[in-house]
């Protein structure tokens, strides 16, 4: 499985999850993301916003400062009324 | 059938607009919501960057606010086009550099446009008439409408019944019965919808969401301008003004010294791009000159940033100073005395 790679690091919330959102939107379905971050706060924000859009979180890993995000995609997450 | 009607809800992370897109689901309209990054929000990037701040919660208020609904958030970051409107406001300033009105007509017309991309039928805000000096009074009102272009697809569902009816009531999509007419600077009818919503945990921010109505804060910008005969800025200065002590002591430069370990880390992140200056024969904070420093003034500089560290009563303490990235010079210098530091320094 590949997996896409975003530098989100030295950004501070809601910059990672914004950068997130738009990544995630030129994907498809079953493909992988991991976000690598800097600032605590995307630990909680990353995981939140992937709830909203039903995005499945694989893991979270801390070290020497540095998260990293790993994040499946799940249905479209496109915007719109639907 | 009746088709669902469909609304954007502009989410702050408050308590109003929390209120004003639960009253729309509670009609049965289809709600997403959208939030803005200014580059000036108070959440956040403080309590992310300060060690003191890390016991707080981490959350991001509108990501919190959307789960809470069980809505989508869309988040936009319009920090380059903001600039616009803080440099050039047209409805100018409140008490401090704070441009609320155009503030608020630019986050309108935006939600406006992503409506009408998106195909939502109208647009909610949680404002209330009465509530903000500047962006929220009857007759500013619709001027937000007017400007933005949203017109009155424009539903502000809190003090709907204080104001003509808009699109979605006169269509019947929504009805105007079973919306509010709050006005003023109470909370008391939000708190009392909340507790009616089932809604006992929300953010209430002091002092608003915004650093632009925070008087030092706005102190800083002006300075910054000031110092750089400019009117502009980029998203780092505006990010570096929330961080530190800033102290000038000449009109070239300004000295950013952390006030503790996370502002420590935070500053890390720029010392490339800074004249840096580090204490080595004490703990010590990191400090930043920003601007064009004389070998003069980086003594001065170095003094100041002894005064700041664990050797502040020391005879000497050894500073070392760097260009940037480049190699690092020890300097020994004689802390400055509190009592030599005008206040006037600090910004």
């Amino acid at each position: 499985m590949s997996r896409a790679v975003l530098d989100a690091r030295r950004l501070l919330c809601p910059l990672p999850v914004i950068r997130t959102q738009n990544r995630v939107r030129q994907m498809v379905p079953g493909q992988q993301l991991e976000i690598r971050c800097t600032d605590p706060g995307a630990t909680h924000d990353i995981p939140a916003w992937c709830r909203l859009y039903g995005h499945r979180v694989l893991e979270v890993r801390e070290s020497d400062g540095e998260i990293a995000i790993t994040i499946e995609i799940v249905g479209d997450g496109a915007p719109g009324p639907g | 059938m009746t088709q669902t009607r469909t609304a954007v809800a502009l989410i702050s992370g408050g308590l109003d607009s929390m209120l004003a897109a639960r009253a729309m689901l509670e009609q049965g309209i289809r709600v997403e919501g959208i939030n803005f990054f200014t580059g000036f929000c108070v959440e956040g990037h403080t309590h992310a960057i300060r060690s003191r701040d890390r016991g707080r919660p981490k959350r991001n208020n509108a990501l919190w606010v959307a789960e809470q609904l069980g809505i989508r958030l869309h988040i936009v970051d319009v920090s380059e086009p903001y600039k616009d409107v803080v440099l050039n406001p047209r409805h100018g300033y409140g008490h401090n550099l704070n441009p609320c009105l155009d503030c608020k007509g630019f986050m309108v017309a935006r939600a406006h446009e992503w409506m009408l991309e998106q195909g939502y039928d109208f647009l909610v805000t949680g404002e209330v008439v009465g509530q903000r000096p500047m962006s929220q009074r009857r007759d500013t009102m619709p001027v937000v409408a007017r400007e933005s272009g949203a017109g009155d697809r424009l539903l502000r569902p809190l003090c709907a019944k204080l104001l003509p009816p808009t699109l979605p009531e006169r269509e019947g999509w929504v009805d105007r019965e079973r919306l509010f007419d709050f006005s003023g600077r109470s909370r008391k009818p939000q708190m009392a919808l909340a507790a009616r919503y089932g809604l006992h945990d929300y953010a209430q921010p002091a002092g608003g969401c915004c650093f632009l109505t925070d008087e030092r804060y706005s102190a800083k910008l002006a300075d910054l301008w000031r110092s750089r005969g400019r009117r502009d800025y980029e998203l780092d200065d505006i990010l570096l003004l929330k961080v530190g002590r800033h102290l000038r002591p000449r009109r070239n430069f300004k000295l950013i010294v952390a006030r503790e370990e996370g502002e420590t880390r935070f500053l890390e992140g720029y010392r490339k791009q800074f004249t840096n200056l580090t204490t080595v024969s004490h703990a010590g904070p990191l400090a930043l000159v920003d601007g064009e420093a004389s070998e003069e003034d980086l003594v001065l500089a170095a003094r100041l940033t002894a005064r700041f560290s664990q050797g502040r009563e020391a005879p000497r303490v050894r500073v070392a100073v760097a260009r940037g990235d480049g190699e690092p010079r020890v300097l020994e210098v004689v802390p400055l005395p509190a009592a030599e530091i005008p206040k006037e320094w600090y910004l």
